[in-house]
């Protein structure tokens, strides 16, 4: 079987106050959406804040090594798209 | 349960970035410069332009935005003072302003007037049902299409409703539309402007505007200023927070004592005198006769009845809300602290104003903000408890039919409370209100909770987390703690 695809979502308290609070709701979706080939969890701060004072970017999410930036739930289910194509 | 209905995320993203920007600015070695930097900072030269026409409108907003961040308002500063004059002068000012909202006006162009719009959609069909049914004679059909006459169109929507085609619509203005009272309206310039006599600081307009033009004033540079200048600040946490943020209650609790705040108290210990006090009143009411009576913790319902609705107030409970024991009990242990109020909206900001022993309100915008600005990651921070424990009940104040749930826990049983739960109040909310003041009885129940945010506190304009994550985490919470009758027995 494939490797499963991975999503992480921030849940540092930047991301968290930057709008990552909106993006548990993936944490529901992916798993309706995709079943086991994704696999999404919800994880502190990834330290992609910190990088250069970047919060204004928050919030993170990676979706295997890639990072999603300024992320919403459209931008990191494309970004699951693209992986499984 | 109740949608969430916080506000827009892009917007909300905006005002969080400068704020954080605005504290840093604060804490740096020069304020007022690095505060007129802000907008650069954000759209520097050669940026993407993501909103706007052009660089330097992207800006101007931004410019305005901060503004409000200052805590002044975006209405009455000329556009010619530069922010640095503007947060020297926020460094000079003893009390927060009056009025806790300001309109942006250069963002509210984007809206076209409330009106009836007959779209493409229009077939110009035999029937003629939006002809027929216009009781005000405003549609006529011209070259094939049906045309609204704006002189004669009373906005009733009628023929919305009776087109075959779903091609007639009706435009709407979210701000003009979701204030219950009326109080924002685009004056005859296109701009929103609110009317603050009749505004109840409820907050919905700030929630609906799909550009964020309708900002709270913070005082998040008066809190610093205090902090600052090395005066005892105390914290007093409104139960909504517990749902606020990625952490325990007691992690949040040294969180905030990182910002420098002296200690923190839960309000929840306040509505826990605040249960004890209605439902005392309660029976005394019922024993007197009364139909029915309404809960008085909501600010935004308290600006209601004050504005709108003075005919209620016989029937409102005349029980403080579980801020005005809290900042009485803080005044008690500090009599020379500052208090600052952490609150999940902006009507607060008004029942602030009218209590002298509640000094500034922060909402949870501007908390989060200043935990980024600081870099403090609340789940690494360690646990301090509370020094007094807040009951189950006192703690679920935040959730809508928390307040009413509390009062009946004290109830005897001879008198028992029928609740009726306002979650939210609208236009409809407001007429049964109305309704139940008018008849003297209120026939679903007898004792009325009223939440001006749907979803109790947890929906307030200001909060950070989702309603559904926010109301799972604060459960959680209310469900480890021990009910009133149990602390009571301790006290």
């Amino acid at each position: 079987m494939d490797k499963k695809v991975s999503v992480k979502v921030c849940l540092g308290t930047t991301c968290f106050v930057m709008g990552s609070a909106n993006l548990q709701e993936l944490i529901e979706i992916v798993p309706a959406k995709y079943g086991d080939k994704v696999e999404v969890s919800g994880v502190p701060c990834l330290g992609l804040c910190s990088i250069d004072w970047e919060f204004s970017k928050a919030p993170y999410v990676k979706v295997d090594e890639d990072v999603v930036k300024e992320a919403t739930v459209e931008k990191v289910l494309k970004a699951i798209d693209e992986k499984l194509k | 349960m109740a949608m969430n209905t916080n506000a827009p995320k892009q917007t909300s993203h905006l005002k969080r970035e400068i704020l954080v920007r605005l504290i840093r600015a604060y804490l740096s070695d020069n304020f007022e410069e690095n505060t007129r930097l802000i907008p650069f900072d954000m759209r520097p030269k050669g940026s993407e332009v993501p909103y706007r026409c052009c660089i330097y409108k992207e800006r101007e907003i931004l410019r305005d935005r901060t503004v409000a961040g200052l805590g002044c308002s975006i209405e009455e500063t000329d556009d010619s003072t530069l922010l640095s004059e503007l947060a020297h002068k926020s460094l000079e000012r003893e009390v927060p302003e009056e009025n806790p909202l300001t309109v942006l006006t250069t963002a509210c162009k984007g809206c076209v007037p409330a009106r009836i719009y007959v779209t493409d959609l229009c077939q110009g069909c035999v029937a003629r049902p939006c002809v027929n049914t216009c009781k005000f004679g405003a549609i006529s059909v011209q070259n094939g299409k049906s045309v609204i006459d704006p002189e004669k169109c009373k906005n009733c929507g009628m023929c919305v409703q009776v087109c075959p085609y779903q091609a007639i619509t009706k435009i709407i203005v979210p701000c003009e539309s979701a204030c219950p009272v009326g109080a924002i309206n685009k004056g005859e310039d296109g701009h929103a402007k609110i009317d603050f006599d009749k505004c109840i600081s409820c907050g919905k307009c700030v929630s609906a505007c799909p550009f964020g033009a309708v900002h709270e004033k913070s005082q998040i540079i008066d809190v610093l200023k205090t902090i600052k200048s090395g005066k005892k600040v105390i914290a007093m946490l409104a139960p909504a927070i517990m749902g606020q943020l990625p952490c325990t209650p007691t992690q949040l609790r040294e969180a905030i004592m990182k910002l420098g705040f002296a200690d923190v108290y839960e309000v929840a210990q306040g509505a826990d005198v605040t249960t004890r006090n209605e439902a005392k009143e309660f029976v005394e009411r019922m024993e007197n006769g009364a139909e029915f009576m309404t809960t008085s913790c909501c600010a935004g319902y308290n600006e209601l009845i004050a504005k709108h609705l003075p005919e209620i107030k016989p029937f409102v409970s005349e029980t403080k809300t579980p801020l005005y024991y809290t900042a009485e009990i803080v005044k008690k242990d500090y009599p020379d602290a500052v208090t600052v109020f952490f609150s999940p909206c902006v009507a607060k900001r008004r029942e602030a104003l009218q209590n002298p022993n509640v000094d500034y309100v922060l909402n949870y915008e501007e908390v989060g903000a200043w935990f980024i600005a600081l870099n403090i990651q609340v789940d690494s921070c360690g646990e301090s408890s509370f020094k007094t424990e807040a009951s189950a009940e006192g703690r679920n104040y935040a959730q809508t039919g928390g307040v009413a749930k509390a009062v009946q826990s004290m109830l005897p049983e001879e008198i028992p409370a029928h609740p009726v739960i306002i979650d939210g109040l609208n236009k409809q909310s407001i007429r049964d209100l109305k309704k139940y003041a008018k008849n003297g009885i209120c026939d679903i129940g007898n004792l009325i909770e009223v939440m001006a945010c749907q979803g109790g506190c947890l929906g307030g304009n200001a909060t950070v987390n989702s309603y559904k994550a926010a109301s799972k985490q604060l459960g959680a919470y209310v469900s480890q703690s021990k009910s009133i009758k149990e602390t009571e027995d301790e006290n």
